[in-house]
């Protein structure tokens, strides 16, 4: 590989690691931010113009407080904890494709660069491996711990994980047959047309995706392994300082994953609309170098934007709805969205050996049509009365 | 029997596919979270931005003076027997020949302290005295303590300044309460 390509890939990672460590920074302001605006109120303002230094003092804090190891605890476990979660997390943006590619010329050769960690053609199973990682953070910190209810904390984290992940998986089969790749970036390729995003040809599995996505994120309304009322902190319940800071901030970079995730397999990932009219009126008015590069990077904005808003989609979804009863969570995961996904796989192929791509919206029509006629079916106010001591 | 007319008779009807799949009621309850996200905050920014707390604000104590300058209060120590805090004390002393321009009558606080940390801004010093010399006014905040010694309030800081008379004529008095340093006469 010659220099210069080298050099563009060292500096697309570095770019990309930064980006995601900054995101997430300023994930817990906005989230801060959006819990605020959601309740009516205004939000951290003080710290800096619009409380925007925020982040910084909270991490300055954190780093200061005492960094307490509990006595009964496994030490190098209890250190180990949250280097892993936060390992996980950040490993798993490497084979997102953040845009198209930036060309340049060496030797009177146009290289193409691709916008990504590392192009590889199992991409999607390795961040499926890599997020399965991600719960050993939590397992091994909760355990180490030697609390009662750090552990029951990671053993709620590890099976809700499991039962999550099988759903996911399922439901993202379906675009895999219709791809026929595994690659994220050949994914993103083929919903070039806007009618061809997966979340237009496959709604279903969208939306059991997003939701799998919110459980494996652990976050609200699946946030049950630092369920406050019941666990105390759930799994972090020992961790004071920076560690603390690691675990929580590893949930923010799992956050932005996961949105640039959803947004790559179901929203495009860097495509917009008319983008190959675009491209090509840039390419032809400002040549094949910069037109091109110029084209990489609006479609790089275009892609942070569709995961700046799944980002605060998580947070908007956060405030609205309660956390899930720990029965209702298994009984969603295991008998709603794995029998639905495998549904949705089977629709979806049966419509593929008649190249029809949007056959998973016969089960979301059947659906509405079911749930329409059982809401009308159903007695207006069925008052049932009260036992009366 | 009710009580209120607020009373909700629980349903415990089994629930419809459309409630079972939940999505309805979650769209249902984004829709509401982002109109209050967009709702006009009703904050306000205090330390910069100050309220006006009304026309009977129960603020800063004030012994006041009558129309020619003289202090009203006669150390009856009604305020202090009042007081439900046992935060007033007081020493009379005899008007003396020549003084007849301080004080309105023959007997007069020769000290007054309120304590500051005791003072639970109740008002009813004011209601108890005799000689509307008591007042607690609505345009000024006791400030905030730095140390043990600032908490005992003399006559140094409690009679009214010739220069800064405090009127409440009505109800309708507006000012906003800014910090004491700053602040000047109310009408």
């Amino acid at each position: 590989m010659a220099l210069p390509i080298l050099l563009t890939k060292g500096l697309i990672i570095l770019v990309i690691f930064g980006i995601s460590l900054l995101i997430a920074t300023y994930s817990t302001y906005a989230e801060r931010k959006v819990a605020a605006f959601l309740q009516d109120r205004i939000g951290p303002n003080r710290a800096g113009p619009w409380g925007l230094l925020q982040p910084i003092a909270d991490a300055g804090k954190l780093f200061f407080k005492e960094d307490f190891i509990p006595s009964q605890a496994s030490k190098w476990l209890f250190i180990l904890g949250p280097s892993l979660a936060m390992f996980t997390a950040l490993m798993s943006s490497a084979v997102i494709p953040f845009g198209d590619s930036i060309r340049f010329a060496w030797d009177n050769v146009n290289y193409d660069v691709n916008v990504q960690g590392i192009e590889i053609n199992i991409g999607v199973l390795y961040i499926f491996g890599v997020v399965s990682l991600g719960v050993y953070g939590v397992m091994v910190g909760g355990w180490a711990s030697n609390n009662k209810f750090s552990l029951l904390g990671a053993i709620r984290a590890a099976s809700q994980n499991i039962s999550y992940e099988i759903a996911l998986g399922l439901s993202m089969i379906a675009i895999l047959m219709m791809t026929g790749s595994l690659s994220v970036r050949q994914i993103v390729n083929e919903q070039a047309t806007f009618f061809e995003w997966n979340v237009f040809t496959q709604p279903l599995g969208f939306i059991i995706f997003l939701t799998c996505s919110f459980a494996e994120c652990n976050r609200t309304p699946f946030d049950l392994p630092e369920c406050e009322t019941e666990l105390v902190g759930g799994y972090h319940t020992e961790y004071s300082s920076m560690k603390l800071g690691l675990y929580l901030f590893s949930e923010y970079i799992n956050m932005f994953v996961s949105s640039a995730f959803i947004s790559a397999l179901y929203f495009g990932g860097f495509h917009y609309p008319f983008m190959n009219e675009v491209n090509g009126a840039l390419e032809k008015s400002m040549g094949a170098v910069t037109g091109h590069n110029l084209a990489t990077a609006i479609g790089f904005l275009v892609f942070f934007g569709k995961i700046l808003f799944f980002i605060f989609f998580f947070m908007w979804v956060r405030w609205t709805l309660p956390r899930f009863r720990y029965d209702q969570l298994m009984n969603l995961g295991w008998k709603i969205f794995i029998p639905l996904s495998i549904l949705n796989v089977v629709v979806t192929g049966a419509g593929l050996l008649y190249d029809f791509k949007y056959s998973s919206w016969l089960i979301v029509v059947v659906m509405t049509v079911l749930a329409v006629m059982s809401q009308a079916k159903a007695p207006k106010q069925q008052v049932v009365p009260q036992r009366t001591v | 029997m009710q009580l209120t007319n607020r009373a909700k008779q629980v349903s415990n009807k089994e629930m419809t596919l459309a409630e079972k799949m939940y999505l309805p009621a979650v769209v249902g309850g984004l829709a509401i979270t982002i109109k209050h996200f967009f709702r006009k905050k009703p904050t306000i920014q205090y330390p910069e931005v100050k309220k006006y707390l009304g026309p009977i604000y129960r603020g800063h104590h004030v012994l006041k003076r009558d129309e020619q300058g003289r202090e009203r209060c006669t150390a009856c120590g009604l305020c202090a027997v009042a007081c439900p805090a046992e935060a007033i004390s007081m020493v009379a002393a005899e008007r003396k020949k020549g003084e007849e321009a301080l004080y309105r009558e023959e007997k007069y606080a020769a000290v007054y302290e309120i304590n500051m940390l005791r003072c639970i801004f109740c008002g009813l010093c004011e209601e108890a005295c005799p000689k509307q010399a008591v007042y607690l006014r609505h345009d000024r905040m006791v400030p905030v303590f730095q140390e043990r010694d600032e908490v005992i309030y003399g006559k140094d800081r409690l009679v009214e300044k010739l220069d800064d008379r405090y009127i409440r004529k009505n109800s309708e008095v507006k000012t906003t309460p800014t910090e004491p340093s700053l602040t000047r006469s109310t009408t």
